[in-house]
């Protein structure tokens, strides 16, 4: 038998493939079940966005922000919104933070549902991905609702947001949140705890805290790797510095510490963490106008600024130039997912090709986000 | 079956035709009744019901379009694959992308052969019925791992060896969880083993004794495994090899692995009710043989398809084990098991060589104690869910 010659087997994983979140493609080198590799190839969804930026000014580019990370796409408008508010050095009236707290909060939680959900579907289980989805359907209807979209939101503007909550909002938000939070304890008896289930997820892509922070991983990546570090919390922006929440890390329950269920049970905790910002941030939003006076014809005077929104994937950096005219002359968006694709090469090392599927799932990365 | 052929003979009907080729068109007309009107359609239709079904536990509507409440969906599926184009790969090996789906649907029909639907109905009994059964539906392995190689695409390759591997491991725990039953019936004839057995359950082979109660679960973990089902389902794991080995396939030669797939759940169901669900056995309430008959049809039919709601159930609930764990599952668990099964079912019988009714009775018991608790755990999780139920059945 030493005589036979094997030989290793490239694969190729998308750019069409349903478990690569969107286009993104993988260079497999496997031998047999087992991957000796998994070579991350990116770009398949780049659209230039930073460079559109430089050609639309500063409040036609936000209705683009939103296809930086259409999955939680409140975030990249809070993003540019701070970004342009800094460079102005404009103050966002109270009420208008509080809403964009509100609407990135829902937002958060209607990103990591998808998540949580895909984490099922992923490892084969459909069941808690059109739970997870009938969740989140009912948080975009309250969104619909308060800005008209369901993807795609353009809700804020630079200054604030572009309409106050609708009469009776307030009221069918909190009623949400009361149905949610123990359909999240129901979610976890389904699926979290599920023997099979934690099977799949422990132990598989272990990532230490130093690798974590040597890979520039954020968010719940990071978190899960027991590194309690939250913009909300450490850098506190907008009117986060007001509401009292935890922030959640992985504790190697299941498996070693920063393993793939770590990271997902970060994310189901980051959930009820939501859910207490939200309760809140309804309860204490003050009255008052939504939006600051921005001049229609926007030119902030020269000079740069660095801006940090602590996104559903994590630590999201805004970058902006302003050379005095209408139009920035250099955006930069750095992202959770981009950096996360950095360490899967490392990660997929000798594990098994369905692992790859659960590590890109428990990474969450969202292929828009990585190209930009 | 050979009194038929041989009352036709007699009667004349076909004239002087030699008696072998009467009997060679009786056979070939009966299989097609029995193959095209019982068990395709019952494909299809489980594949209905599990779309329904896996709906509700998602808690969605599934088809309702087609038919009333969608129950003719499964019809337009079937016309939909035939109307489609039959893309073979340029590059694949055309033979054997050819030949793979028949195989699979082979080894999906065969079993119907020794289906003991009552105590008369049943094509052939065999002395070696459950033998056959086993092996033929073994045969799957053979069309899976073909289509997977001949598709010449390296996702499709990986699913059938995964494929092979698993139904050969599979088949050891399942053949092992089988001996208990023969060793204590003393035959491989499918009638024979239900005859065995009683129509109450504590004179089932699930309750004959501890060992035979574990057979009963092995085996079927084992079939889902061998019938490529959730949470076994790696050859065609949706989610990292597409369609595993039929992605390649399109129209009817696709449908035709699905087919074999839902058809496969009967097969499965029915090896567990005729080993260990007593089979079609039903108390005699009537001496009239054709109304017995219909009781005991209606019998098995019901255990069968709630071992086939049960693999639906199942479907919908778990997570799809890994390779490695599928591996471990069968070789560290399920086949040292499976041979403590037999050695002690050995023991048991040398004991107690007419069985033990006392036994029967207490297993009975503990099975109702392991139901009730089940159900009063599924009652906890609806009760603490605060959720909606809905029971109707028709949306």
């Amino acid at each position: 038998m030493s005589t036979l010659r094997t030989e290793e087997m490239t694969l190729n994983m998308g750019p069409q493939h349903p478990s690569t979140h969107g286009v993104l493609r993988f260079i497999v080198r496997a031998d047999g079940e087992v991957m000796r590799e998994a070579i991350p190839d990116v770009g398949y969804l780049h659209r230039s966005i930073e460079k559109i930026a430089e050609k639309v000014g500063y409040h036609g580019f936000m209705p683009y922000t939103d296809r930086v990370d259409y999955v939680c796409a409140m975030f990249t408008n809070q993003g540019w919104g701070m970004a342009s508010e800094k460079l102005a050095n404009i103050q966002v009236p109270k009420r208008g933070e509080y809403c964009r707290a509100i609407a990135t909060e829902f937002n958060r939680l209607a990103s990591h549902l998808l998540s949580v959900g895909t984490m099922g579907m992923d490892i084969g289980a459909m069941t808690p991905f059109t739970h997870a989805i009938r969740e989140r359907e009912m948080i975009n209807d309250l969104i619909e609702e308060l800005c008209g979209a369901r993807l795609t939101f353009n809700y804020m503007r630079i200054g604030g947001v572009a309409w106050d909550l609708p009469p009776g909002w307030r009221e069918k938000a909190l009623a949400y949140l009361d149905h949610f939070e123990p359909i999240l304890d129901e979610y976890n008896a389904l699926i979290s705890y599920n023997k099979i289930y934690i099977e799949r997820l422990a132990n598989v892509g272990i990532i230490s805290a130093d690798e974590a922070v040597n890979y520039n991983l954020v968010g719940p990546n990071l978190r899960g790797s027991g590194i309690k570090w939250d913009i909300r919390k450490d850098l506190p922006y907008s009117v986060y510095s007001e509401f009292d929440f935890d922030v959640p890390v992985g504790k190697g329950e299941w498996g070693k510490l920063g393993d793939a269920m770590d990271r997902y049970m970060v994310r189901i905790r980051e959930l009820k963490e939501s859910v207490k910002i939200l309760r809140q941030a309804l309860k204490q939003i003050p009255a008052g106008p939504v939006l600051a006076k921005v001049p229609r014809n926007f030119k902030p005077p020269a000079g740069e600024c660095q801006i940090r929104v602590e996104s559903a994937r994590g630590d999201m950096g805004w970058y902006a130039v302003s050379d005095g005219t209408g139009y920035p002359w250099r955006v930069h968006v750095r992202t959770g997912s981009f950096a996360a694709m950095g360490i899967i090469q490392k990660l997929s090392q000798g594990l098994m090709i369905a692992d790859l599927v659960t590590l890109i799932a428990s990474l969450d990365v969202i292929a828009p986000e990585i190209d930009r | 079956m050979q009194e038929l052929i041989n009352n036709i003979v007699a009667a004349g009907t076909f004239g002087k035709m030699p008696e072998t080729l009467v009997a060679a068109i009786v056979i070939i007309v009966l299989s097609a009744v029995v193959f095209l009107g019982i068990a395709f359609p019952f494909a299809g239709i489980v594949s209905w019901v599990e779309r329904r079904v896996w709906a509700r536990i998602q808690s969605r509507v599934g088809p309702n379009r087609v038919g009333p409440n969608g129950f003719l969906q499964w019809l337009a599926d079937g016309v939909k694959h035939v109307c489609k184009e039959d893309v073979i790969p340029t590059d694949s090996d055309h033979q054997l992308f050819k030949i793979a789906p028949y195989l699979v649907v082979l080894a999906f029909v065969l079993p119907w052969a020794v289906m003991p639907f009552s105590s008369s109905l049943i094509l052939a009994d065999m002395n070696v019925g459950i033998l056959y059964m086993t092996s033929v539906t073994a045969i799957t392995v053979v069309g899976v791992l073909m289509a997977g190689w001949a598709s010449n695409d390296k996702w499709s390759l990986i699913g059938g060896i995964r494929s092979a591997a698993q139904i050969v491991s599979y088949e050891i725990p399942a053949g092992l969880s089988i001996f208990p039953v023969v060793l204590m019936t003393g035959t491989l004839s499918m009638q024979g083993i239900i005859r065995a057995q009683g129509w109450a359950p504590q004179h089932w082979f699930l309750f004959a004794n501890p060992f035979t109660f574990v057979a009963a679960n092995i085996l079927y973990v084992s079939a889902l495994a061998e019938g490529n089902r959730t949470p076994f389902d790696l050859p065609e794991a949706e989610s990292e090899l597409v369609a595993g080995f039929a992605t390649e396939y399109s129209g009817m030669r696709y449908l035709f692995f699905f087919m074999a797939e839902w058809g496969n759940l009967f097969i499965i169901g029915a090896i567990i009710t005729t080993l260990f669900l007593g089979g079609w056995q039903f108390p005699q309430v009537s001496n009239n043989a054709v109304v017995m008959n219909i009781l005991q049809l209606i019998t098995f039919n019901v255990k069968v398809l709630f071992l086939v709601f049960v693999s639906m159930w199942i479907r919908g609930t778990l997570p799809r084990v890994r390779i490695d764990q599928l591996m471990s599952l069968c070789w560290k668990y399920f086949v040292p098991i499976s041979f403590v099964n037999m050695i002690g079912t050995a023991i048991w019988v040398a004991i107690w060589p007419e069985g033990n009714s006392v036994a029967g009775y207490i297993m009975f018991a503990l099975g109702i104690v392991l139901a009730v608790i089940f159900i009063q755990r599924v009652m906890y999780y609806l009760r603490r869910s605060r959720m909606e139920l809905y029971f109707r059945p028709t949306i």
